[in-house]
């Protein structure tokens, strides 16, 4: 047997694509950790139903997991994949539409039966028609050559045929280059009591790799070098996953023993299972009755000085929506997470939009101004989770950190911080009495709404504290020594007053990236968009145009220099996954007239869509 | 002397003070704006004549209330205090109790606001078994509103929004409470003071979640509402005092009885002297006499209504269980590194 020829490329985009009880999510997940390891930038976009397992076979029941893996610095999924995995027709039929002409098609035969063709309306097979012929298609009985592997292992039918995902990581393992021992190890851990799956699932994966090596069929493998990154050490890792440790480093960096109080709601909660396996950090997790007992135990235990979080998606932010005003009144610390996903009511539970802004902004009784930051990338729910915290203690005001179900399930390389660069969170609380009435005889009072003048945040006396005994409450309160008060310039003072409060938070100055720095056309985001939005400008930028882009990270307040930059430029882009909710309050905030691109698919923005929306605008110009 | 040596479990892990307290000491200044001739007054009044007996730290005691009008009670209290939204104060001191066991948790809370509004977070309060005192001040009315009907108001009853009568079947708290795994229910009445003292007195020293149901005159908008079981002429007649480990008997002359009908399993009225009148046992395991016992009473006129201590049985509290996890974790693990945690084992290094 020759050497196969071995082919170099720069950048690959495979989706594994197969019914929801496939295990594909794992398939791409394993792939993925191995790509990271090998060196690769990548990026993911897992898809998938919200129904566990819906009805085997059909279209509503497929689920796959997108990669997009390169020797060079990329900052999206990828548009369209290279390569598509499909175990069944299903999964050929709902991702085919994606895939370009030549791509390349590996797919199960084994599964290409006449009642699972029939159940997604195929009259024939396309496999033995000339409707794939514009692909380079692999036909390959994985299920079958599975279960021959797997003859010594006396499993039934059923068992052995599930270990098919890990026969197909080991053959795309095989064709990029990957190594396949990282797999192994995952699957001895987590198989570790189960033996005959564990040595099955193994086999199966050696057995891929074995036949990507050994057929005719595959006479061609890649490869892709490593990425040039910035020196350091790196994991792989995704939104949720950072933003879990985000909380647990605020936690440590402010000395506050965390309580998160939450109600489990998709794509959120992956936040409260890794938060209640860090016990040892001094976390506490609570499984919460309801999305407002959740926020509500968190609030509580804020008062009791600890740093309370709760976490959820736009449905369960409307259940909290009185729980962040009585926040706001008491003006103690508090964060609420929202992963966003599709709406509105239950929506679309498992796909992604941002359509959540104006909620987090307005969506309470009265004036109840809260801050928000929005994260950026998957790693940067680490950093955003820290800096919300940073100005919930700081300010004592609850605020708004914002993910989006992108965000949350796709993952990226992640530069591992050191600890000692992290940002010390101060909580300060107040041990002494902080008023002298005019009759000096009298004793020194606690006042618990007399203001610290820079920050105009409030003292956070935590019960305990002997001589601060004090009575907070939703009604509004007199300004300093904080007793009820019904008195309307009292009323008009404290709303001003609050909304200074947040007006005042420190926030960068917006950054933009304007590399000729003649550009006329400003291309800005917020959010989950920065990757997509990002790759979009790279391409028209490499198409000979001159574009900027900026990217707010924090919506409330808007940097101080936002006015200034947007008419900066004769012309702003805004591409949202709403319905224009940035564009909204950015227009009536510096009367701008901005340009929305909108869309609310559930998914994120392809590369080459924006290159062509920035590019067309930039013609106008 | 600590908590613990008071024989109060429920307060073990609080600091007390060698300074002897008064009821002023618990009085804030804020002047009181509940309506002349409330039955709140009285249950204000009770409570900071009782606290000092504790001898707590008053900075670590917090009352924490929802809406209505007895949850303005925290304001007139002189230790930490909040009053937050409606029917959410169950959920808030769950929060606070969990985290902080070195505080009081004393919950304030109305019939509307604990079995409306906030039921969900009642029951799970209850089968929880958060180290929190319920005060239910049960006034079968929505007071702050100005006099609908509320859920333990009898069927039939005529208010603002009920001008035909009203439709709803009324709970019965102490029967809810039971059914949702409380540990500690008792039923007390505002005017009695020595015996709201005593229902104080054993709901703060259980650990776990008690839940006091007081009767409460709304000299407003439901006046005489609990007047039958007030009336020196007519209480005898119809209250029912329950102590544990006693027969229980009611009547001018204890004349009455309650004893267990062999055929229903069911509990029924017999003669005082019935040799077969049934011992009360607060700590039984199972839940089922004590349910029965809250059934005795007439929904409607209120006669054979039993008060006193239902139940009251050991089972461990939440927060406690919460902070052995944690305890546990630290323990087996050791304390937790950040580095260590963010590095993971999947890591690659770039030169």
């Amino acid at each position: 047997m020759t050497a196969k020829q071995v082919r170099e490329l720069d950048r690959v985009v495979i989706r594994f694509a197969g019914d929801s009880g496939d295990g594909m999510q794992l398939t791409g997940d394993r792939f993925t950790a191995e790509t990271a390891s090998f060196g690769n930038d990548l990026s993911t976009l897992p898809n998938f139903p919200a129904e566990i397992r819906a009805p085997a076979g059909t279209l509503p029941g497929v689920s796959s997991f997108q990669l997009h893996f390169a020797d060079h610095d990329i900052l999206t999924p990828g548009d369209a994949p290279d390569v598509l995995v499909a175990m069944n027709p299903a999964a050929l039929k709902a991702n085919l539409a994606d895939l370009p002409k030549g791509a390349t098609l590996i797919v199960d035969t084994a599964e290409f039966t006449p009642r699972a063709l029939k159940k997604v309306g195929y009259a024939a097979s396309p496999l033995d028609d000339s409707s794939l012929s514009a692909y380079k298609v692999h036909a390959v009985d994985l299920t079958g050559m599975t279960m021959k592997a797997l003859e010594p292992f006396n499993l039934s039918r059923k068992e052995a045929s599930r270990s098919k995902n890990m026969f197909a990581l080991g053959l795309l393992s095989w064709m990029y280059g990957r190594s396949i021992d990282g797999t192994v190890t995952f699957l001895q851990t987590k198989f570790a009591t189960k033996a005959a799956i564990r040595e099955a699932n193994i086999t199966a994966v050696k057995a891929g790799w074995n036949y990507g090596e050994t057929t005719e069929d595959f006479a061609v493998s890649y490869e892709i070098k490593p990425a040039p990154m910035a020196a350091g050490r790196y994991r792989n890792i995704t939104g949720n996953l950072a933003l879990s440790y985000g909380l647990v480093a605020a936690s440590q960096q402010s000395k506050l023993p965390l309580f998160l109080g939450s109600y489990p709601i998709t794509p959120a909660s992956d936040i409260l299972h890794e938060m209640s396996k860090h016990k040892r950090f001094g976390v506490r997790t609570f499984q919460a009755e309801d999305e407002i007992a959740g926020i509500g135990a968190a609030l509580g235990a804020a008062f009791g000085g600890a740093l309370g979080v709760t976490t959820t998606s736009g449905p369960g932010v409307a259940l909290k929506s009185e729980t962040i005003g009585l926040a706001v009144a008491l003006e103690l610390p508090l964060l609420i997470v929202d992963v966003q996903r599709g709406g509105p009511s239950t929506g679309l539970p498992t796909k992604t939009e941002q359509s959540d802004l104006l909620q987090a902004m307005f969506g309470r009784n009265g004036e109840a101004p809260v801050p928000i930051v929005a994260a950026a990338s998957p790693a940067d729910c680490f950093d955003a989770a820290i800096e919300a915290v940073r100005i919930a203690v700081t300010f004592r005001t609850p605020v708004f950190l914002l993910s989006d179900g992108y965000l949350a399930n796709g993952s990226e390389p992640w530069s591992i911080p050191d600890v000692s660069s992290l940002p010390v969170i101060e909580p300060d609380f107040a041990t002494e009495p902080n008023h002298v009435s005019d009759d000096e005889t009298a004793p020194a009072e606690f006042w618990p709404y007399l203001r610290d003048p820079e920050t105009l945040a409030r003292p956070w006396a935590v019960p305990g504290t002997a001589g601060l005994e004090h009575r907070i409450g939703g009604i509004e309160k007199a300004d300093g020594i904080g007793t009820i008060s019904y008195d309307p310039a009292n009323h008009d003072h404290m709303v001003r007053t609050r909304q200074a409060k947040v007006d005042n938070v420190d926030v960068p100055d917006l950054e933009v990236d304007d590399p000729t720095g003649d550009a006329r056309l400003l291309v800005l985001g917020w959010g989950s968009t920065f990757g997509p939005i990002g790759a979009g400008v790279r391409r028209a930028r490499r198409a000979g145009h001159s574009v900027a882009q900026v990217h707010l990270r924090h919506l409330n307040p808007l940097p101080a220099n936002t006015g200034e930059v947007l008419r900066r430029y004769d012309r702003v882009l805004l591409p949202e996954m709403n319905l224009g909710q940035l564009a909204l309050l950015l227009r009536a905030r510096y009367l701008v007239d901005i340009i929305s691109y909108n869309q609310v698919r559930g998914l994120p923005f392809k590369a080459e869509e924006l290159a062509d929306v920035i590019m067309k605008e930039d013609e106008q110009l | 002397m600590s908590a613990t040596e008071l024989g109060m479990p429920g307060l073990s892990g609080v600091p007390t003070t060698e300074v002897e307290q008064k009821k002023k000491d618990f009085t804030s200044d804020q002047e009181v704006r509940w309506c002349p001739g409330c039955g709140d007054y009285a249950v204000l009044a009770s409570v900071q004549g009782f606290l000092p007996e504790l001898g707590l730290a008053r900075e670590n005691i917090v009352f924490v209330s929802g809406i209505g009008c007895s949850s303005r009670f925290p304001y007139y209290m002189n230790t930490y205090g909040m009053h937050s939204i409606h029917g959410r104060a169950p959920a808030i001191a769950t929060g606070l109790a969990s985290s902080r066991p070195d505080l009081s948790v004393w919950v304030v809370t109305g019939d509307g606001d604990a079995l409306s509004i906030g039921g969900n977070h009642l029951i799970h309060a209850l089968r929880r078994n958060v180290n929190v005192t319920i005060l239910l001040f049960n006034n079968r009315i929505y007071g702050l509103t100005k006099g609908q009907y509320s859920p333990t108001s009898e069927q039939g009853k005529i208010t603002k929004s009920t001008p035909m009568g009203s439709l709803d079947a009324p709970f019965n708290p102490v029967s809810l409470a039971l059914g949702a795994e409380a540990t500690f229910v008792a039923r007390t009445i505002d005017s009695d003071r020595a015996h709201l003292t005593s229902v104080l007195r054993a709901a703060a020293a259980h650990r776990g979640t008690s839940l006091v149901e007081i009767y409460q005159n709304c000299n407003i908008f439901n006046d005489g509402a609990f007047e039958i079981l007030k009336n020196s002429d007519t209480r005898d007649e119809v209250l029912i005092r329950l102590e544990h480990g006693e027969p229980v008997r009611f009547g001018v002359d204890a004349e009455h009885g309650i004893r267990r009908n062999p055929s229903t399993s069911g509990l029924e009225i017999c003669s005082g002297d019935d040799p077969n009148v049934v011992v009360h046992d607060a700590h039984a395991s199972d839940p089922s006499r004590a349910f029965a016992l809250s059934r005795l009473a007439d929904p409607g006129t209120l006669a054979r209504t039993p008060i006193g201590i239902f139940r009251q049985v050991e089972r461990p509290a939440y927060g406690d269980l919460m902070n052995d996890q944690v305890d546990r974790a630290v323990e087996t693990q050791g304390e937790g590194d950040l580095a260590t945690l963010l590095a993971g084992n999947d890591t690659w290094t770039v030169e």
